[in-house]
């Protein structure tokens, strides 16, 4: 959308570079074009003010103020900011995603471009029916997705477990604290392996054969192929798979939620930083916090995602 | 996405306009409230699930009872000069979690809303609930008990008028008990914690479960050793006394930590499919629970086939047999909020309101609901009933009746959202083996005090 804004508001004229009868005319008609670009621009402008500047303003209104429930609402200036940053809650949850996205984004990544090599390789039916399956769960509604995989990890109704019960055995409860990491992990990778896989996909398939071609007559195998020419580049894509995921995993939300009322209690109120900031917003009554935390927590994705953009700016085309 | 600023931002612009919405007015309360929408501006509301009887003025009501629509027909039927317009926004924390974004918005609560006795202070803090006295609250104070009216008044302020109650009693499996030789069920803790051992050394089940998705429960259980965990009284709405560490709330935390940690009870969250599953197939040998549990566990399919007639109930276990202790689990009260256009009317629905004998009948046959109220409780019909679901057994006469009468109330405080969160990670902790009870007791201690430090509260500890 951006971009797109962009592209057909004109250059201001320079004023030397024409004649005076002339320059009145494209003068004239530039406005023309601008009013016509201002036209296209207007319904996102309205969209994007009504519904992203002008709530993020709001915002940022309500995290300046404090509430408590014995004193009322009070101006704070910034203090909820370093409450937030001092909070055990916040920051237990800020590590958590973190861990999280070190370890689910090159788990993630490596699936869906194994993905998208094999399927790229072969042009059978049944490749295409696997690349159908594989995008499938992403289909799928996030929340469906979730009550589906509470069910499969069920310590009583639960495939596992049923398998473990043949051997007499008790399967391990995969939300219970020691092993929520990786029942979450599994079930975000499902959610969006595919989606990824697709994405490269698509960049796999745009490029030229012709290079495959010469690569072939440079003496190179298969997986020199996949490995010295495709993932290269791709390589732009996999950039754009990564920002995507480091923000969609900072903003873990969704999938624990659901899952928090099958978990034990194993899902806190304030097991991820969004979940925190919408348990102080709808259940602890504290909008102004829960402005504050949403603020921070838009605080450290920006720093995550510019420094992991400053380390990749030399190898990375789309971002530069 | 080129634009990393705006798609961080995203999570902020997100749960923002959630906020934004609620305060702005625009969609007061996200679907399924119009009507309550309505009241400020008009008299006739739209949107009700049940039927108007006549043109009389309405209230709006938001209520979870299962029953609820039958009990709002036998209003309007007897009633010419007010209406009620029902809706179910969800259960427990579902409707409280609207009811707080109600109240934080300022608009779009119903005139009349269901709320349990715990959730009261929360919402009186907050100015969202009127006072019932001067609308003749005391008219029906003769109908309840006096625990029963201590948890819905502050002082001599009234602030919702009770319904049903959950004394609290020890439902048990006849089958399991027979089959590992426990002719009478536990009077003391010990004893129950005597036949949890007896019972699972034999390879029986486990003997009940600290579900931590219940810490209503223990905060009862608590009280019943003689913990009293809040101070608070609404006329000094900044004073507020915590004691979550006293010797007693260790001790009960303790025992069950105890429990739990040699595998005699298990670890199991409530209301959940899978818990409902082990107490159909006798995986827990008893369940701790309240009067209503009956009606609750008829509706998610227990009491059939292999379940069937195998229950039955025995007054709670005691610390100390020679001082007995009753306490309570849930029970709900209809508060008149002050958003509610006509107070006045409101008043006589909040009192009216299952409070007529056809509704009330109907929930304690079902045995959804404990009436509160005395004409019932003390009525031959109800005393000598024979509870289907305990095979013929007198529970009100034999348990549940004298249990509500000895119940002296609680005081709750205006943080339960906050404090039942922390109470139920402290039981995940203890189930998971990390604390023991004291120190689960001693760290929520620190959390809440600190907690309603930020809030504001001077705090006696």
């Amino acid at each position: 959308m951006a971009s797109a804004t962009a592209v057909d508001v004109p250059a201001p004229p320079g004023p030397s570079a024409r004649s005076r009868a002339g320059g009145k005319r494209r003068g004239l008609n530039e406005r023309k074009r601008a009013r016509t670009g201002l036209l296209f621009v207007t319904p996102f402008a309205l969209v994007f003010v009504a519904f992203l500047v002008a709530p993020l303003l709001y915002a940022f209104y309500l995290s300046l103020y404090s509430k408590g429930l014995a004193t009322g609402v009070v101006f704070a200036g910034l203090q909820n900011y370093a409450t937030a940053f001092t909070d055990p809650s916040f920051l237990k949850g800020v590590w958590f995603v973190v861990r999280f996205a070190l370890v689910l984004i090159p788990l993630q990544m490596i699936v869906s471009l194994a993905l998208a090599l094999v399927l790229d390789a072969f042009t059978t039916r049944f490749a295409r029916f696997a690349r159908l399956m594989i995008f499938l769960p992403y289909a799928i509604p996030a929340v469906i997705g979730a009550l589906m995989w509470g069910f499969l990890y069920s310590p009583t109704f639960g495939p596992m477990q049923q398998i473990a019960n043949v051997f007499g055995a008790q399967a391990p409860f995969l939300l219970d604290p020691s092993h929520v990491f990786g029942g979450l992990m599994n079930v975000v990778t499902w959610q969006w392996a595919g989606y990824y896989m697709i994405i490269i996909f698509a960049a796999l398939r745009g490029i030229d054969s012709s290079i495959y071609e010469a690569a072939r007559i440079d003496g190179a195998n298969a997986w020199q192929i996949a490995f010295r020419v495709k993932v290269p580049m791709v390589a732009s894509a996999l950039l754009l798979i990564l920002v995507f995921a480091l923000i969609g995993t900072l903003q873990f939300f969704t999938e624990p939620q659901v899952l928090q009322l099958v978990s034990n209690g194993t899902i806190t109120p304030d097991f991820t930083p969004n979940i925190y900031a919408f348990s102080q917003a709808f259940a602890y009554a504290n909008f102004n916090y829960a402005s504050a935390l949403s603020f921070a927590l838009g605080i450290v994705v920006f720093i995550a995602v510019y420094a992991f953009l400053f380390f990749t700016r030399k190898r990375g085309s789309i971002f530069t | 996405m080129k634009n990393p600023i705006l798609t961080g931002l995203s999570a902020v612009a997100v749960t923002v306009l959630l906020a934004a919405c609620a305060t702005s007015g625009n969609n007061p309360s996200g679907g399924g409230q119009a009507a309550s929408e309505e009241a400020g501006t008009s008299p006739k509301l739209t949107n009700c699930s049940n039927k108007m009887m006549n043109d009389a003025p309405q209230v709006s009501v938001w209520a979870w009872y299962p029953n609820m629509a039958n009990v709002a027909d036998n209003f309007n039927k007897a009633h010419t000069d007010v209406q009620v317009c029902w809706n179910n926004v969800g259960q427990g924390q579902a409707a409280y979690t609207k009811v707080q974004t109600a109240i934080s918005a300022k608009k779009g609560l119903p005139d009349v809303v269901m709320l349990e006795a715990d959730h009261l202070a929360t919402y009186t803090i907050q100015d969202a609930l009127v006072d019932l006295v001067p609308y003749g609250a005391n008219d029906v104070k003769g109908n309840f008990g006096e625990g029963a009216w201590k948890d819905v008044s502050q002082g001599d302020k009234v602030f919702a008028i009770p319904v049903d109650g959950g004394p609290m009693a020890l439902i048990y499996r006849t089958d399991v008990f027979k089959k590992y030789g426990i002719t009478t069920p536990p009077k003391t803790w010990d004893e129950f914690a005597a036949d949890a051992a007896k019972v699972k050394a034999a390879g029986g089940p486990v003997f009940g479960d600290l579900g931590s998705n219940t810490p209503a429960v223990f905060m009862a259980l608590q009280t019943q050793k003689g913990a009293v965990p809040f101070g608070y009284d609404i006329a000094k709405p900044q004073d507020l006394t915590i004691k979550l560490n006293d010797q007693a709330s260790k001790d009960v935390l303790n025992f069950w930590g105890d429990l739990s940690k040699k595998g005699l009870v298990g670890k199991q969250d409530q209301f959940t499919t899978d818990y409902i599953s082990g107490v159909v197939n006798g995986k827990y040998a008893t369940y701790t629970s309240a009067a209503w549990a009956p009606g609750y566990l008829t509706g998610a399919g227990v009491g059939k086939g292999s379940s069937k007639g195998v229950w039955a109930v025995a007054p709670l276990p005691q610390w100390d047999p020679a001082a007995p202790v009753s306490v309570n689990w849930g029970g709900s009260t209809f508060g008149v909020t002050t958003q509610a256009t006509d107070k006045k009317l409101a008043a006589i629905v909040a009192k009216g309101l299952y409070a007529d004998p056809a509704s009330l009948e109907e929930g304690w046959k079902k045995q959804i609901i404990f009436p509160l109220n005395k004409t019932v409780t003390s009525s031959p019909e109800f005393i000598d009933n024979k509870s289907e679901f305990y095979s013929g057994q007198q529970a009100n006469k034999e348990v549940y009746n004298a249990a509500a009468e000895a119940y002296k109330g609680m005081i709750y405080a205006p943080i339960t959202t906050y404090y039942y969160a922390q109470l139920q990670a402290e039981l995940v902790k203890i189930n998971a083996g990390q604390i023991d009870g004291s120190e689960a007791a001693d760290e929520l201690q620190a959390n809440i005090v600190k907690y309603a430090k930020t809030q504001g509260f001077k705090v006696t500890e």
